[in-house]
């Protein structure tokens, strides 16, 4: 390499390292002025600037207070919700993650008539707003599935259960779709030799499945994952429709979206909400961070 | 705060309640031997019957602290009949009502605030008429206007809960007071001061209708005021049902009526800029530049008492207060309101009895006993008002000389009243002409 | 602090938790057993679970929207293309389409691009750890947080007073005057469209970043040899390898923002010349007791997505 190149190569270093500060600066500061704002008193927030922080520092915990104590009569009961979300989430984000790996890899690795319009089909479903499927979806739960007045299946009645395996149920429905759609895709790029070897060898599908596709989708059933943990945890709508809004079953969102009070008017408790609610998933992404390092796309395992 | 010992082995068996929020003890359940002795603070609610270990729920768009006061309110009764009180409050209570009814998972009882909607179920068949003693304990505490409104077709379904007055104009008592201004009691004497105020170099209104999914009901509301007031009761109720068209001469000039206000740089918009900031200021925020001195007048409703900043004083001769926004002249009392009805989806004997009680005024007073409420009805105990717009409303509610209507966005179908009513008002604020805009608005109303 | 919490009466909540666990091992070992032991019907099997599951919860109710769509507001008649007629005819049909399309092509591009550069620009840095955490941030809040923190962007105060703002700050300290962004179309749509951008670009990122990683070093020395320079490293090399990924990255965000309705509702519930398709078709179905049109809408939305589908189906036969 000659001189020139070096300083034309340090030169797009110095650029690109700049335009990459740029793009970070640009997509944190509005988080960080929520979450100075989160600190600041109800009045300050309603009628200055975050910024205006650095002039005069006035920082109270009184909304975060609010948000995790609550007023006497609801004490701790963030923390209730909180556990409602973990016990709504993990289920959720664990079946659709089988369902669509299993089914993504008999997509792209078994033959069978009718494979391709299938997946199609799997596909076009992305786009169904799930709205459209609360209505179907909440009846086949309360009264079950009748064809031409024979009862081929009876409301589910299960008691304690009944939300939580509602919410697990419908959040496995709306995630397929999407899931498949992008465990194809890993899929269907990895080495069609190995696979082939193996079943010459006589290996069975399941044991395939365990011991040569699972080590090297990790990475992207890591990336559903996360996915899947994120829209799970932020949702509100099947929370609210599926899991009720109390405290026995709802999930944080439900908590924190009451809390705005009924006309909006107490919206400035949702800045703290939205930080205590955004630390698992942050302390989830950074844990699984180390999968995303590595490779992701099959194309590194084809060269 | 106690919570009931939870079994793992009770799980499947649908047995428990929620206990959110409240902090009772478990009452015992009922074994089937004699009645226990009624204990004196029970006394009251001996007449709603015994329900030991039955539970409803109830599903509200009231939340948050409001809710909670609800719980507090009738955990009495709870404890008494030995109904378990679910109480699930959401923002989103207009969507999220029709998927459940139509999941086939309703609650057995729902507050509706608009009677609008509450007609929809109640045409599907999915409402209970309401129990004879719901009836008449209806008629018993509430005008006839009232019960009108959970009146579909002729059959009575729900009973007025809350309410609150929207004929109001906030003002800041001091500042009239330095100026020497007067409580306008005629319409006209309401342009003189704003032509005065607006002398002293002070935007006279305010205004501020952003409200999320819901922006521009503050406008609607404004024009319903003097709709009202200028083509009458009677056009009103003609108008609300679409015999009166929006484009009809007589409601054309009473927007133009507001559009003199709020259209006008010269009134508007106080504290926030020119017209077109009504559109992006928050209804909560409207009538704030008050008490800062920047803003004259800010019309709203009496709940709007809840979003001063804190340590304003709401009072005759405190920060801020309000006085009824006048008729023509003073011989008429048009007042616009709102209120919340309780409809049953079941007609389980202990929702029924939870209706009743909801329906009396025992609750009523109960429930402003605790913080801000107001009732329409007639039997609560106005000095139990906890704030001097409560008072103000309950009296301007009572007076036999008040000719009450209900909001009229919120009786029209949805589509007009939670739609295009909203949105072409708030396009009107921002520059479209009042032709096109009730053009806009008959032409979507919905023709089955 | 008084922590009023009593964790056993928690205890339920685990159990059931677990009993979900369990449940879960339960049927995923149930089907790897029979994998195992059998090597007939391996499709059906492995399919059947995830089918079954789309078809109660995806298929039935499309079709149902399907059938809602000719009807009345109340479902109760048929109203054949009433409906549609309908869609096509309100005042603003145009203006949502265009609208609808604006949202369409711009938000993949943003979003895919801005992640592309980014995963690009902090691969093999010493931050890039924490560079991609940052970028990622707006996806972890919830959506009531970044409507929120966007609120605060586009709040308007007049010139006079002070401004809490963030974008009419920047504004008045550069010596210009305060804006409405959210009132004035059709600028007013791309302020919107920011939003999006901004919590979707961390999934471009991730996505895109990973698939970086899964280029063969050989390859990547290869063309250093060459003396290839960064441009000509990210076209010739990178973005081929990684044109999968970035794909699976477009046309996901092309389906997400048909149905994305939530940041127009709420900022500017279609005011302004706003209105997009996903927001008429919720408002109508869940607000307006308009079912049907409501039901229409959601359909138009499928067939929009069918040269998508169309586009995805000339991959899968390149492969």
């Amino acid at each position: 390499m000659n001189a020139a190149s070096r300083v034309r190569s340090k030169l797009a270093t110095r650029t690109a390292s700049l335009i990459a500060l740029i793009i970070a600066l640009l997509w944190t500061t509005p988080t960080f002025g929520l979450l100075l704002s989160s600190f600041r008193p109800e009045d300050e927030i309603k009628s200055t600037g975050w910024w205006t922080f650095f002039g005069t520092p006035n920082l109270t915990l009184e909304n975060y207070q609010e948000v995790l104590f609550g007023s006497s009569s609801s004490s701790g009961q963030l923390f209730r919700f909180l556990i409602n979300s973990i016990v709504i989430t993990v289920p959720s984000v664990l079946f659709p993650l089988a369902f669509a790996a299993l089914a993504a890899y008999a997509l792209a690795w078994l033959k069978f008539p009718g494979r391709d319009w299938i997946y199609l089909g799997i596909f076009a479903l992305q786009i169904v707003p799930l709205q459209m499927a609360l209505v179907p979806l909440l009846s086949f739960f309360s009264q079950g599935v009748t064809v031409f007045g024979v009862t081929l299946l009876p409301a589910w009645e299960l008691g304690e259960m009944q939300p939580f395996v509602q919410v697990w149920f419908a959040h496995t429905c709306f995630a397929l779709s999407f899931a498949i759609f992008l465990l194809h895709n890993f899929m269907a790029e990895l080495p069609g030799d190995l696979i082939e070897a193996a079943r010459v060898d006589g290996a069975t599908h399941g044991q395939i499945i365990r011991r040569i596709i699972l080590p090297l989708v990790a990475p992207a059933l890591a990336t559903f994952a996360i996915f899947q943990f994120l829209w799970v945890w932020n949702d509100l709508l099947v929370g609210l429709i599926f899991a009720g809004g109390t405290a026995e079953s709802a999930p944080m969102t439900v908590r924190l979206a009451q809390m705005a009070g009924t006309r909006g008017d107490e919206w400035q408790r949702l800045t703290a909400g939205a930080f205590v609610s955004v630390i698992i998933p942050l302390v989830v992404f950074l844990s699984m961070q180390r999968y995303f390092v590595r490779g992701l796309l099959a194309g590194g395992i084809k060269g | 705060m106690s919570r009931r010992p939870l079994l793992v082995g009770s799980i499947g068996l649908a047995l428990l309640a929620s206990a959110c929020g409240t902090s009772q003890e478990q009452t015992p359940q009922a074994t089937g031997g004699a009645p226990a002795p009624v204990s004196a603070e029970c006394q009251p609610f001996a007449k709603y019957g015994k329900f030991e270990g039955t539970k409803i729920s109830i599903y509200s768009p009231i939340r948050d602290k409001e809710a909670e006061l609800f719980e507090q309110t009738w955990k009495q009764f709870s404890e008494c009949t030995g109904v378990q009180v679910t109480y699930e409050g959401t923002g989103e209570f207009e969507a999220q009502i029709q998927v459940r009814v139509d999941g086939g998972n309703p609650p057995d009882l729902a507050f509706f605030p608009q009677p609008g909607l509450l007609a929809r179920f109640a045409k599907a068949g999915k409402l209970k008429p309401a129990s004879p003693e719901v009836t008449a304990a209806t008629d018993q505490n509430w005008s006839a206007d009232w019960k009108k409104y959970g009146t579909v077709d002729g059959t009575f379904y729900a009973a007025p809960l809350g309410a609150s007055v929207k004929s109001f104009v906030w003002y800041s008592p001091k500042m009239f007071a330095e100026n020497g201004w007067k409580i306008p009691t005629t319409w006209a004497e309401l342009m003189t001061l704003t032509d005065t105020i607006a002398a002293k170099g002070i935007k006279p209104w305010c205004a501020g209708i952003e409200s999320g999914d819901a922006t521009g009901w503050p406008a609607t509301d404004w024009i319903e005021d003097i709709i009202l007031r200028d083509v009458g009761p009677e056009g009103y109720d003609q108008w609300v049902d679409h015999t009166l068209k929006f484009n009809d001469p007589k409601v054309v000039s009473a927007v133009d009526k507001v559009g003199a206000i709020l259209k006008n740089d010269k009134y508007v918009n106080g504290g926030y800029g020119p017209v077109k900031s009504i559109s992006s200021t928050a209804f909560q925020e409207g009538g704030v530049p008050i008490t800062t001195g920047k803003c004259g007048l800010h019309r709203q409703a009496s709940f709007y008492a809840n979003f001063w900043p804190e340590g304003t004083k709401v009072a005759e001769d405190g920060d801020v207060f309000a006085f009824y926004l006048p008729g023509n002249d003073t011989s008429s009392k048009p007042v616009l309101g709102a209120g919340e009805f309780v409809a049953a989806f079941t007609d389980k004997p202990e929702v029924k009895a939870m209706q009743l009680y909801l329906t009396s005024p025992d609750f009523a007073n109960a429930r402003m006993k605790l913080a801000t409420y107001v009732s329409a009805n007639k039997g609560v105990d106005i000095s139990l008002a906890q704030n001097p717009i409560d008072k103000l409303s309950m009296e301007i509610l009572r007076d036999p000389a008040t000719v009450f209507r209900f909001d009229g966005s919120d009786l029209m179908p949805a589509a007009v009243g939670a739609g295009t009513f909203w949105k072409e008002m708030t396009a009107w604020i921002n520059g479209k002409s009042t032709q096109e805009a009730l053009d806009a608005i008959d032409k979507s109303w919905p023709t089955n | 602090m008084d922590l009023d919490f009593d964790f056993g009466a928690e205890q339920p909540k685990l159990v059931m938790l677990l009993l979900g666990v369990v449940a879960f091992l339960a049927v995923v070992g149930l089907i790897i057993l029979v994998l195992d032991r059998t090597s007939r019907f391996t499709a059906t099997i492995m399919l059947a679970p995830a089918l079954i599951l789309m078809t109660i919860g995806l298929l039935v109710p499309t079709i149902r929207t399907a059938l809602l769509s000719f009807m009345s507001g109340d479902s109760q008649r048929f109203v054949g293309l009433d409906n549609y007629v309908w869609m096509f005819t309100q005042p603003e049909a145009l203006l949502t389409l265009r609208n609808t399309l604006i949202w369409l092509v711009l938000t993949p591009l943003l979003v895919t691009s801005i992640g592309l550069v980014y995963a690009v620009l902090v691969d093999r840095t010493r931050f890039e750890r924490l560079a991609k955490a940052l970028v990622f941030l707006p996806m972890a809040i919830s959506f009531v947080g970044a409507g929120i923190i966007w609120k605060f962007v586009y709040a308007y105060r007049p010139e006079e007073a002070d401004q809490i703002g963030l974008l009419n700050q920047i504004v008045v300290w550069l010596g210009g005057e305060p804006r409405q962004w959210l009132l004035e179309a059709p600028y007013n749509t791309f302020f919107l469209i920011l939003v999006l951008v901004w919590i979707q670009a961390g999934f471009a990122t991730v996505v895109l970043s990973a698939a970086i990683k899964g280029i063969p070093a050989e390859i990547v020395e290869a063309a250093r040899l060459d003396g290839a320079g960064p441009f000509s490293m990210f076209f010739r090399v990178t973005l081929p390898s990684i044109r999968n990924a970035v794909i699976v990255v477009g046309v996901t965000q092309a389906i997400g923002t048909l149905k994305l309705f939530d940041i127009v509702r709420t900022m500017t519930n279609g005011n302004f010349d706003t209105s997009v398709i996903a927001v008429d078709m919720y408002n109508n179905a869940f607000r307006f007791g308009e079912t049907g049109k409501g039901a229409a809408l959601a359909v138009f939305l499928f067939v929009l997505v069918m040269p998508i589908v169309w586009y995805q189906r000339k991959v899968q036969k390149a492969r």
